[in-house]
């Protein structure tokens, strides 16, 4: 199940082993400048600075509360759907600060997508429709390029030989996990830069959850993710890097397998050694 | 350290299991009573409509314009038509006033004007309907000089729309906030994803919603009094005063002629069955497009 990744020897320091790691292009996709985020008075995540490196999958742990799932949704402005939610600092794509004035969200969220913690097709539309439904709505009308378009994000989604014979059937009637895997082939079929995923899994039986892990290591060669999760097994699974939060804070930021193996805060390493949280 | 609570002992005994049976069947025998109290006046109108409604109900009733009860006392032909032409035109404004407003106040609570578009709209749902004719008398009927079934409409939409923006605004609420997050991450302005993708998932209610109005409106006689005025002649058109059943039943039942009590009860027969069939209707249109 777990495969060995291909920096997954032990170095002493961060510094030498982020080299070996993340080979030649190693550059930021995304990253947050002193970015905080409040409901109301109440206070969200914290002046958090993070990268997160293109082609790579970075995970977002901590305990309940810690502010990883609200950090998460700063990243594509979900914010801006809850009135109470008021957002500081930056967030960049690709040096392009996406909260900067004259920005359109909705070209933003294009961009980079989202796949929610519990499975939310859209109840009225067929396995097809849902998955075709980002193309549709923007106006994508040719038939060979939503057929085209379908079948390669659920073959992505590997969900593909489930319901290649059902297409017609509504979205609704998949099982638990297998929405969950019809939410990320909708999510995929408008082709963002960035996935976010604010853990996928966590509704999801470990055959289905196994399913989605490797889909993340499949779909990193094209696709940027950053994922929260409560699973820590998962992230050392699954991330190259991690970044751990504490009530609002980002403790550590590192790589995934220096943070798990060499944590250099004590509450991170109270947390990742089952100590806390 | 104090001993542990035995909780199980702690939790109060239910009673041996024949006394639980005994309240079971006392509680449903009640429930069932309650019902029968609350759904008897439901039954007793539609049961007296149908019961002095039909004797009247023939061919000729439905074909004939309005005659003198010497004459036989003709049919309704005049405020069916008249009914179904104001009413559908009501239904259009107010239908698309309310709907558009309920849709504005469910998604899109930030708006500047959704605070004084819901104190309106409360006000307009408080508002008796025969002021609402009123208002429809002196900015339509006055100015133009005279009855007509486009004031008699207005009148009927201005009853309506209140009722649908209340229950669009309901139903659209009742699908999850879920759905709309999932749209808007795909990068879909937000009215599409309302048009799209919220609204179609909420079509049965807001079509339920539009009958409830239609009902609402296609009862009410005192606004069309002073809009719409009656008339005992066919038209085709609104712009002449205009009968509708419900004045007809307000009327024929006022009436000292027995005959004319008696097509009151058909014309209250014939409305029941137009509303009816117009939401069972609606509903099955709506299960098929579905």
């Amino acid at each position: 199940m777990n495969q060995q990744k291909p920096y997954s020897v032990s170095m002493p320091t961060g510094q030498t082993e982020t080299k070996l790691t993340l080979a030649a292009d190693l550059r930021p996709r995304m990253e947050t400048k002193g970015l905080s985020v409040y409901y109301g008075k109440k206070m969200g995540v914290r002046n958090v600075s993070m990268p997160i490196y293109a082609n790579t999958v970075t995970a977002l742990i901590g305990p309940s509360g810690c502010g990883k799932t609200t950090f998460l949704r700063a990243l594509n402005r979900m914010h801006d759907l809850t009135p109470i939610a008021r957002v500081e600092g930056e967030a960049l794509l690709d040096g392009q600060n996406i909260y900067a004035p004259g920005v359109d969200a909705v070209e933003i969220r294009r961009k980079i997508g989202m796949v929610f913690q519990k499975p939310n097709p859209f109840p009225t539309l067929t396995i097809y429709d849902n998955v075709a439904a980002g193309l549709k709505l923007m106006g994508v009308r040719r038939r060979d390029v939503l057929d085209e378009a379908v079948e390669r994000s659920l073959t992505q989604a590997a969900l593909w030989n489930e319901v290649k014979d059902r297409l017609r059937a509504p979205g609704m009637s998949l099982s638990g996990g297998q929405q969950q895997r019809l939410c990320i082939a909708r999510a995929l079929t408008v082709q963002p830069e960035v996935l976010l995923m604010d853990e996928p899994t966590s509704s999801l039986d470990p055959i289905s959850t196994q399913s989605i892990e490797d889909l993340l290591t499949e779909l990193k060669k094209h696709v940027t993710v950053a994922i929260v999760t409560h699973n820590m097994q998962q992230a050392g699974r699954v991330s190259d890097f991690t970044g751990y939060f504490l009530l609002g804070d980002l403790i550590e930021f590192g790589p995934t397998n220096q943070l798990f193996t060499n944590p250099k805060d004590p509450h991170t390493e109270a947390y990742i050694t089952g100590r806390f949280g | 350290m104090r001993p542990p609570t035995d909780i199980a002992s702690a939790i109060p005994k239910g009673g041996n299991l024949r006394v639980r049976r005994v309240w079971n069947v006392v509680m449903v025998i009640l429930l069932l009573l309650g019902s029968i109290v609350v759904l008897s006046p439901l039954i007793a109108v539609l049961g007296a409509v149908f019961v002095n409604g039909l004797p009247t109900i023939n061919l000729a009733f439905l074909t004939q314009e309005f005659r003198p009860v010497g004459e036989g006392g003709g049919g309704l032909l005049h405020a069916i038509v008249g009914t179904l032409m104001m009413n559908l035109l009501a239904l259009l404004i107010g239908g698309l006033l309310g709907f558009a407003g309920g849709v504005l106040l469910s998604e899109y609570p930030d708006h500047p004007i959704t605070p004084y578009l819901r104190t309106i709209s409360d006000l307009l749902n408080g508002l008796p309907a025969l002021l609402k004719g009123l208002v429809i008398y002196a900015i339509i009927v006055l100015p133009t000089g005279m009855f007509s079934g486009y004031a008699g409409a207005l009148a009927l939409a201005i009853i309506l729309a209140p009722i649908v923006l209340r229950s669009t605004e309901g139903v659209l609420q009742l699908v999850p906030w879920s759905v709309r997050e999932a749209g808007v991450a795909l990068g879909l302005p937000r009215w599409r994803v309302t048009i799209s993708l919220v609204i179609p998932a909420a079509t049965f209610g807001v079509v339920t919603g539009l009958m409830l109005g239609f009902a609402r409106a296609a009862g009410e006689a005192a606004p069309l009094f002073f809009t719409a005025g009656g008339s005992q002649f066919l038209n085709l058109t609104l712009g002449q005063p205009t009968e509708s059943l419900a004045l007809t039943i307000f009327k024929y039942a006022n009436e000292p002629a027995v005959l004319r009590q008696e097509q009151a009860w058909g014309a209250a027969l014939i409305l029941t069955s137009m509303v009816l069939v117009a939401s069972l209707l609606a509903r099955w249109a709506t299960r098929k497009y579905n």
